[in-house]
C-alpha cells in the first residue's frame, strides 16, 4: 500500500500497462522530451526514460495528427494512449474524434476496432476561456466513445488501466485542480492522495460509487465538483441536512441504477457539474431520472453548473461562474427546505 | 506508355481490374437510376488506372485508406464485388453489413479500411497505420488515397508532416482530377500538388494517372522506399473523372471539349491499344475480349446475389457501436 496523487496514479497506470502489453504506447505534445514537462501536467514524467522515445512519442503541435494517428494505430492492433494538453484542444481534432474514432467500428459493420485512450485535462484554473472548459457532455453525446471522469487517485489508476484494455475508444477527463502532488501546482488545487494497493486492480466502467451516504438529498457530481459537493455535505450536516454524494466515475456507460436507488431513498436530486448549464452531462442525467424515476421524486431535479458564459480570467469572475461550495450548499438547502 | 518490364499476366490482370471497376460503376449507375440503389454514389469512371496501378504494387497484407469515392479502390484492393454490390443494395451480406454504404466501403481482410468520407480524413489515420506497422516491425505499407480537394485541408498537412518526421511507411496518393466537386483546382491551389512534398522534405512525384503502367511503376518505387524505412512519398496522379462528382451532377461547370479530350485518354482503352500494339502475348485481343465477357458475368452475378440477399434486421442498427461488439 502507498499513497499517490492522481498525477502519480495515472503515471503508474500507464507504466504498468506499458510493461504488461507491448502494444501500449504514449503519443502527445511535450510528453517525453528530456528535461521537459512530462506533458502539460507532469503526468508522463519519467516514462520516456524508462520506455524510450520509441514508446513515448513527442509530436508536433498537431492535435489532428495525434488523434488521427492514434485511430490508425489502434485500427492496426496497437493500444495508443494519446494526450492533448487541455481538453479545449480536443476541438482541434473534432473530426478525428467524432467522425473517425467514434464511427469506424460501426461503419465497418463491426470488423474494425479502435482501442485507443485519449486523455484530456478539464477545469477552470485562471487561464481564461480557451484553457478552461469541461466538455465531457459534448463527447458523452457521441455514440462510440466511452467517457471516464476519475475524481480520486484510486479511480484514476483503475479506470485508466481499464480504458487501455477496452476495445472501444475511451476519453479520460482529468481535472487540473485534482492532479495533486507530483503534478503541476494549481492555485486552488486540492492535494488529494489515495491509498493505492500493491496488487493490480481494475475498475469496471459503469459503476458509480456512493462517496458519502445520506438520507435527505442525493447529489450527483464528478471531478472537482464531487469534492466540492463533499465539502458542502459537511457544512449541511451541521445544519442537520443529510446528503448522499454519488460519483458516477464514468459518464459512458452511466450507472443509472445507483443514482435511481439513491433517489428512491431520498426523493431529491441535485446535479453539480463544472460545465456550463445548457446541454451539459447533468441535463442528460436529469432527463434520465425524470424518465425512469419520476414517481420517486418529491421535488424538481435541480442543477448547479457554471453559468452560460465563456470562462473568464479574473479569479473574482471565475469563482463567480464556477459552482462554489457555497452555491452547492444554498441549492441543496433550498431543495431540502422545500421538502420540510 | 513506356514500360515493357511489366509481365503480360500482370498487364492482363490490370486490364481485368480496370474493366471490373468500369463495368461495376456503369452497372451501379444504371441500378441507381432505376431506384434499386438508394442514397448517393460517387463514381470512379476515368480514374481506374490510379486505383489499379497503385494497388497492383501492393501486397495483400498492405493496406489502403479510401475516400467518399471508394468503389474503384476497393475493387483494386481485392474487396469482393458481390459484397460491394450487396452493400449498395443495403443487404446484410454487404461488406459492411449495410452499415457503411457507398461511402464507407471496405474489407479489412484484404487491407481495405472502411472508406473515410471526410475529405483528407484518411491522411492522419494512414500515418497512424504506418506507425503501427513500424511498431510491429512489419514491412507492411499503407497507400492513402485522396483527391486534389484534400490538399487544402489541415488534416493533409498534419498527417503528411507526421509521416515525414517519423519516416512512416505510407504512400500518399493524390488523385488529381482537376475539380473538387465543381471547383477547379486553379482557384484553390497555388502550386502543383506534388511540389508541396518539398514542404515536408519528402519526394513528390507527378505521373500520368491515366497510364496504369506508369502509376504502377511510380508506386512500386514509392512502396519500396516506404518498406525499406525511407519514409513517405507524395504521388500526384493526374487524371479525370469522366462522370459527375456525385449522382445528380451533370458537370455543367466543365467544358464539353475538356471532357471529350480526357475521354480520348481513357485508361482502359490505352492499355488495350498498348497491349495489342506491343504484341504483349500473342493473340491478346481475344484474351481481352474474353476478360470483358467474364467481367460482365461477374457483375451480373453480383447483382443477383445482392438482390437475393436478405436485408439487415432493423434492430441490427443497435449493434457494433462499441469495440466489444466487433469481431476479433
Amino acid at each position: 500500500m502507498k499513497r499517490l496523487s492522481i498525477a502519480e496514479a495515472l503515471r503508474e497506470a500507464m507504466r504498468e500497462e506499458m510493461l504488461r502489453d507491448e502494444r501500449v504506447f504514449l503519443i502527445g505534445e511535450d510528453i517525453g522530451i528530456p528535461g521537459g514537462f512530462g506533458g502539460a501536467f507532469t503526468v508522463t514524467l519519467g516514462l520516456s526514460d524508462e520506455f524510450g522515445h520509441e514508446r513515448v512519442l513527442d509530436t508536433p503541435i498537431s492535435e489532428k495528427a495525434i488523434v488521427g494517428a492514434a485511430v490508425g494505430a489502434a485500427m492496426m492492433g496497437m493500444r495508443p494512449i494519446a494526450d492533448v494538453q487541455y481538453s479545449d484542444f480536443l476541438f482541434c481534432a473534432a473530426d478525428e474524434i467524432v467522425n473517425q474514432a467514434a464511427k469506424m467500428t460501426y461503419m465497418s459493420g463491426g470488423t474494425v476496432k479502435v482501442p485507443m485512450v485519449l486523455r484530456a485535462p478539464v477545469g477552470a484554473t485562471n487561464r481564461g476561456a480557451q484553457h478552461a472548459q469541461s466538455p465531457e457532455g459534448f463527447f458523452m453525446h457521441v455514440p462510440g466513445w466511452k467517457v471516464a471522469v476519475p475524481a480520486t487517485a484510486y479511480d484514476a489508476k483503475g479506470l485508466l488501466k481499464t480504458a487501455v484494455r477496452d476495445d472501444s475508444p475511451v476519453l479520460i477527463f482529468e481535472h487540473k485542480r485534482l492532479y495533486g502532488k507530483g503534478g503541476r501546482k494549481e492555485a486552488g488545487g486540492l492535494d488529494l492522495t489515495s491509498d493505492i494497493p500493491d496488487d493490480e486492480y481494475l475498475i469496471p466502467f459503469g459503476q458509480a460509487v456512493v462517496r458519502r451516504a445520506g438520507t435527505d438529498l442525493t447529489i450527483v457530481a464528478t471531478l472537482l465538483m464531487m469534492h466540492r459537493s463533499l465539502a458542502a455535505a459537511d457544512l449541511l450536516a451541521q445544519e442537520g441536512i443529510s446528503v448522499e454524494v454519488i460519483d458516477p466515475r464514468t459518464l459512458v456507460p452511466f450507472d443509472d441504477d445507483t443514482v435511481l436507488a439513491s433517489v428512491a431513498k431520498n426523493g431529491r436530486l441535485l446535479i453539480v457539474e463544472e460545465d456550463n448549464l445548457t446541454g451539459g452531462w447533468g441535463a442528460e442525467v436529469a432527463a434520465r431520472v425524470a424518465d425512469a424515476g419520476f414517481d420517486l421524486l418529491d421535488a424538481p431535479i435541480k442543477r448547479v453548473a457554471s453559468y452560460d458564459v465563456p470562462m473568464p480570467f479574473a479569479p473574482v469572475l471565475e469563482n463567480f461562474v464556477v459552482p462554489s461550495v457555497e452555491r452547492i450548499v444554498e441549492a441543496a438547502r433550498a431543495l431540502v427546505r422545500g421538502k420540510a | 506508355m513506356t514500360s515493357l518490364t511489366i509481365p503480360p499476366d500482370r498487364l492482363l490482370q490490370m486490364y481485368r481490374d480496370m474493366t471490373r471497376i468500369r463495368k461495376f460503376e456503369e452497372k451501379v449507375y444504371y441500378l441507381f437510376l432505376q431506384g434499386q440503389i438508394v442514397g448517393t454514389i460517387h463514381q470512379y469512371q476515368g480514374q481506374e488506372a490510379v486505383a489499379v496501378g497503385v494497388c497492383s504494387a501492393l501486397r495483400r497484407e498492405d493496406c489502403i485508406t479510401s475516400t467518399h469515392r471508394p468503389h474503384g479502390h476497393c475493387i483494386a484492393k481485392g474487396v469482393s464485388i458481390h459484397s460491394m454490390m450487396a452493400e449498395l443494395f443495403a443487404r446484410a451480406t454487404g461488406c459492411c453489413k449495410a452499415k457503411g454504404g457507398s461511402m464507407h466501403m471496405g474489407d479489412v481482410s484484404v487491407g481495405a479500411m472502411p472508406a473515410i468520407a471526410i475529405v483528407a480524413g484518411g491522411v492522419t489515420i494512414a500515418a497512424g497505420m504506418g506507425l503501427a506497422f513500424k511498431f510491429q516491425k512489419s514491412d507492411r505499407v499503407v497507400a492513402c488515397f485522396f483527391g486534389d480537394g484534400a490538399v487544402n485541408e489541415g488534416a493533409f498537412h498534419e498527417g503528411v508532416n507526421l509521416a515525414a518526421i517519423w519516416k512512416l511507411p505510407v504512400v500518399f496518393v493524390c488523385e488529381n482530377n482537376l475539380y473538387a466537386a465543381s471547383t477547379p483546382m486553379q482557384l484553390t491551389t497555388p502550386i502543383a500538388i506534388a511540389e508541396r512534398a518539398a514542404a515536408y522534405g519528402i519526394p513528390g512525384v507527378v505521373v500520368d494517372g491515366n497510364d496504369v503502367m506508369v502509376v504502377y511503376e511510380a508506386t512500386r518505387a514509392a512502396v519500396e522506399r516506404a518498406r525499406s524505412g525511407g519514409g513517405p512519398t507524395l504521388l500526384e496522379c493526374q487524371t479525370y473523372r469522366t462522370v459527375g462528382h456525385s449522382r445528380g451532377d451533370a458537370s455543367t461547370y466543365r467544358p464539353k471539349e475538356e471532357v471529350e479530350a480526357w475521354k480520348q485518354k481513357d485508361p482502359i482503352e490505352r492499355l488495350r491499344r498498348h497491349s495489342i500494339a506491343n504484341g504483349v502475348g500473342a493473340g491478346l485481343a481475344p484474351a481481352l475480349a474474353a476478360v470483358d465477357r467474364e467481367v460482365e458475368k461477374e457483375i451480373e452475378a453480383a447483382v443477383v446475389y445482392a438482390q437475393e440477399s436478405p436485408p439487415p434486421r432493423p434492430e441490427d442498427a443497435l449493434l457494433h457501436v462499441y469495440g466489444e461488439e466487433a469481431a476479433a
